[in-house]
């Protein structure tokens, strides 16, 4: 693919070009460095890097576009040889959605929720298409079978609501085909949709790039994405490019050490190693220098890195690499070496869930006095876990599968329609958390997705880790001060942090001391809900090599609840396969991630993407999204690519057990 | 990483002066704050700089013109307008200075365990708030003032019943907001008493809104005050207040206009100032008051 069509023409150049905005202190700030690339007709280019590196301004910038505060420190984007930043507004609003077309990371909400499907796309035309008005209708059915949307007609007449996030994705590229554009630009166009989703949208862009020969500038912090759709690949740090090449030299053989340890950081599913964390964060805006911008989290910096900034150089290669030691790049190794230790667990019971099940629709009082019996699915059923001590399960599934919802129950937060949650073989826990006493609640901890949402914006750290430590073990002055400081150092945080608040922490450092607070109360069990998906890849690594050296100190069993098939698989034991609130499979993790499988975690491995530009996905099952359950039968049967028949619909699967401990409810005798 | 510098948290006080400095940079909030602070210094210098006493009548000069004795001329019994106007503040202020933060507190505590609380009581509960709003204020004050009696004993609690209700929706609101997030639910999972929650996880989240109100709700209470005082029920004669003053004067106001002008520009420059400061606070704290006031 990499040399499929050569380029013809570049349609999109940047020159040279620095952005910047005005600091406090009155200098101008860089966000941008420098930055020359050219995209060529019918080319795919891929922009990567961590949070903040700048990938999403220097898409926005080819588009001429700023963001307030932002402004040209040199340098200029050209489109087919028009100079962006020097035209005026309405030339520029003629290119833009037109010939240049964007497609935002969260297209839902750059849909109008009142205006039906049919008559945004149709306003997207009478701006942009030159054909007569009458032959919009047609057109509209046109461009939303060419992304693949099923039946048309009937989505013409839909709100926003009522489409998936699938489906709304694929709207929003319909509207930038509308204007039929000659460059498109994606800013991280999958991100938050399920893997399924997500590897059918990158499909249906990989074939209307090469059909229509648009160029395509594609935006992403995962480079599984990148490699499936891209030719070129960018690397982006601190506002730099620090590598540029085919998607073959970047992701095979990247020659900045950059580019190695951030591909090392990615968990991946051939690996049994924990990915390689990359220490440190990159500097701000501004920071970086005279020398490398890389140089405090280098490896192999010399001397020299700190005192002179390397030029984006031209390797034999091909690709262009902005570091000094090109040469010795090799010394660092692209996968990770440490192996989850095998811990050995007691046969003592950590956690049992029986017969779960869990409703989010409360019966009414007026339904209740009427003697109405409620018929609603319940969200989640059936659930039978028992959890060892010191063991991880990981929970993986689909947005909506009910993963969260059983943490929350397991928690207290959420109570069960029916079933029992018990620790340490002992009585059945309340299922409200008021009702629970004081070590119950110790014992089991709990993690959130988003530390943003999870830690107080108005305590300091030493306050929020506070809280556990006087509540459970009342401790006070300096002995409580002294655990803090101890917990702090756990994370690998410091003492110093203590008076600081949340705001002046990074993502991952914000992270930490949440999985900090979880430990202080000396828990037996930490439920972990997604709680590296808010984080960078880099950060990522480093959490979960954090986790696993706290279970191995500590003895804890975690419940790690995941959409990342990867992550959970570098971190688990146990894995359980969740599909509409229903378990699917249970087993050990190599058995589960192993050739005999059920035929949804089949459908959910093979559209997992790896950072290898020959990798292809396997996709079999569409990407329809259920939002509730069947009322009987097997709860996949409507998406399952092996059906058997109508056995599937009106009959619960069976349990097979393939090897001891390996469970698979599947009609499918020969899984 | 190892820290080379400790670092300190910045202490109340000096986040207080943060805020004040993001007020009096904006020039509502350099107005606003100029005009209260101007009125709580001349209501508190007044008795010692005003040129006669608030009693003292003069038969002789009945509704004088402006003069070099008497700047502002003076009111049908023949008392110093100016004298009058400078005094005319002081109750005002000190009985809605007092009913406010009454106001904000009950009104504040009860939104947030609403807000907590959640479910069925919440929704009853603000049903009857609803129902409380939906009267004309001076009506349901009326009533208390007219089987109570006046008087700052009663004025002040009345004031500070009335005008919590409006706190409530919104202590309720800016609740609902701070509940759904996941620090609120990590306590509630760690098994933190409701009152916990409240003092730790709540309050420091609900408290710049219940600020900003509190201001707003400052100046409609002194406008109520002076409207009750203007009814006749609000300050005794013959202690001087705006709202009395502008009933006696007005009818006259053909022929003697200052005697009403000056404690209406008095009443509506206090006013306009808390109004500017509240807006300025509200920026300062980022809170969009025009999203979270109902009333």
């Amino acid at each position: 693919m990499t040399h499929s069509t050569m380029p013809t023409g570049s349609v999109i150049s940047v020159d040279n070009l620095s952005i910047g905005f005005r600091g406090k202190a009155g200098h101008m700030l860089p966000v941008l460095r420098n930055i020359s690339l050219d995209v060529h007709q019918g080319e795919s280019i891929g922009l990567v890097g961590e949070s903040g590196s700048g990938k999403s301004t220097l898409a926005l910038a080819m588009m001429g576009y700023l963001k307030t505060g932002l402004r040209v420190l040199n340098g200029d984007v050209s489109f087919e040889g028009q100079k962006m930043f020097s035209q005026r507004r309405a030339a520029l609003e003629s290119i833009r959605g037109g010939r240049l077309a964007l497609i935002p990371q969260n297209s839902g909400q750059s849909l109008t929720p009142t205006l039906r499907i049919g008559a945004q796309i149709q306003e997207a035309l009478k701006l942009h298409s030159a054909q007569p008005s009458e032959t919009f209708g047609a057109r509209v059915i046109e461009l939303l079978s060419q992304v693949r949307l099923p039946d048309p007609a009937s989505i013409v007449e839909r709100f926003p609501h009522e489409l998936s996030g699938g489906q709304q994705q694929r709207v929003a590229i319909a509207m930038a085909l509308a204007g039929e554009p000659e460059a498109l630009l994606l800013d991280e166009p999958t991100t938050g949709l399920d893997v399924t989703t997500q590897a059918h949208i990158l499909e249906l862009l990989r074939d209307l790039a090469r059909d229509m020969g648009m160029a395509m500038v594609y935006v992403s912090h995962d480079l599984g994405a990148i490699a499936r759709v891209c030719d070129r690949v960018a690397v982006m740090y601190a506002g730099e490019v620090a590598l540029e090449g085919s998607v073959r030299q970047v992701l095979r053989d990247p020659s900045h050490p950059y580019a190695r340890g951030l591909l090392a950081s990615i968990p991946k599913l051939s690996d049994i190693c924990l990915p390689r964390a990359l220490d440190g964060r990159p500097p701000a805006p501004g920071g970086a220098g005279q020398g490398c911008a890389f140089v405090s989290r280098c490896a192999i910096a010399s001397d020299v890195c700190s005192t002179s900034r390397p030029d984006l150089a031209l390797q034999p290669s091909g690709a262009r690499s902005r570091c000094h030691h090109v040469d010795k790049v090799h010394e660092i190794p692209l996968s990770g070496d440490r192996e989850v230790g095998k811990r050995a667990l007691s046969d003592e019971t950590s956690l049992s869930l029986k017969d779960l099940a869990i409703s989010y629709a409360r019966p009414s009082l007026w339904g209740k006095s009427v003697g109405r019996e409620d018929t609603s699915v319940p969200t989640v059923e059936g659930i039978n876990v028992a959890l060892r001590r010191g063991e991880t399960l990981g929970l993986v599934g689909e947005s909506g599968s009910g993963k969260s919802t059983i943490l929350k129950t397991i928690a207290g937060l959420l109570p069960p329609l029916s079933g029992e949650v018990t620790a340490h073989g002992g009585a059945p826990l309340p299922s409200k958390v008021e009702k629970r006493a004081s070590t119950e609640l110790r014992q089991i901890q709990m993690i959130f997705q988003n530390p943003d949402e999870s830690l107080n914006p108005r305590q300091t750290i030493g306050q929020i880790l506070a809280q556990p430590l006087i509540l459970y073990f009342g401790l006070s002055g300096q002995a409580l001060t002294e655990k803090t400081i101890l917990l702090l150092d756990q994370v690998r945080l410091g003492g110093h942090y203590i008076d600081r608040l949340p705001s002046q922490l990074s993502g991952g450092e914000k992270q930490r001391v949440a999985v900090a607070r979880a430990f202080a109360a000396e828990p037996d069990l930490v439920l972990c809900d997604e709680i590296t998906s808010a984080l960078d890849v880099s950060v990522q690594a480093a959490m979960l090599e954090l986790l696993d050296d706290l279970r191995r100190q500590k003895n804890t069993s975690y419940v790690f609840v995941s959409h990342d098939l990867a992550v959970v698989r570098a971190l688990s034991d146990r894995v359980a396969v969740l599909y509409q609130g229903r378990l699917c499979e249970i087993g050990p993790t190599h058995a589960v991630y192993g050739a005999k499988s059920h035929p949804y975690t089949e459908v959910l491995l093979g559209a997992v993407l790896e950072p290898d530009p020959d990798f292809t996905p396997e996709l079999s099952a569409s990407d329809v999204v259920e939002l509730a359950p069947p009322a009987m039968g097997c709860p996949f049967q409507r998406r399952c690519p092996k059906r058997i028949g109508s056995i599937c619909d009106t009959v619960a699967p069976p349990l097979r057990e393939p090897d001891y401990g390996h469970k698979i409810w599947c009609h499918i005798e020969e899984i | 990483m190892t820290p080379s510098t400790t670092f300190q948290r910045p202490s109340h006080i000096a986040r207080l002066g943060t805020v004040f400095v993001d007020i009096i940079v904006r020039p509502s909030g350099a107005i606003g704050l100029t005009l209260v602070i101007a009125h709580l210094v001349l209501a508190l210098i007044a008795p010692f700089v005003v040129p006669y006493d608030f009693t003292e009548m003069n038969a002789t000069l009945v509704m004088a013109p402006p003069s070099s004795l008497h700047w502002l001329g003076t009111d049908h019994l023949g008392r110093d307008t100016l004298t009058r106007t400078l005094m005319g503040g002081r109750e005002a202020i000190l009985v809605t200075g007092i009913a406010t933060p009454l106001a904000v507190m009950w009104g504040g505590l009860v939104g947030i365990f609403f807000g907590l609380a959640g479910g069925k009581l919440d929704e009853v509960l603000m049903r009857i708030v609803d129902a409380f709003l939906s009267l004309p204020w001076i009506l349901k004050m009326l009533v208390l003032i007219v089987t109570f009696g006046t008087g700052i004993e009663v004025l002040i609690p009345t004031l500070a019943f009335f005008y919590g209700i409006p706190v409530i929706r919104i202590a309720r609101a800016a609740t609902h907001d701070v509940v759904a997030r996941d620090f609120v639910q990590a306590a509630r999972a760690r098994g933190h008493s409701k009152m916990t929650i409240i003092r730790q996880e709540l309050l420091p989240n609900v408290r710049d809104a219940l600020l900003v109100e509190g201001a707003m709700r400052w100046s409609w209470m002194l406008l109520a005050f002076s409207s009750l005082s203007f009814l006749g029920f609000g300050v005794s004669p013959p202690t001087p207040d705006w709202g009395l003053m502008i009933a006696d004067a007005r009818g006259f106001m053909s022929f003697s206009p200052l005697g009403v002008l000056a404690p209406m520009v008095g009443l509506s420059s206090l006013i306009i100032g808390i109004n500017l400061t509240a807006d300025a606070l509200a920026k300062a704290l980022g809170i969009d008051r025009a999203q979270k006031a109902p009333v």
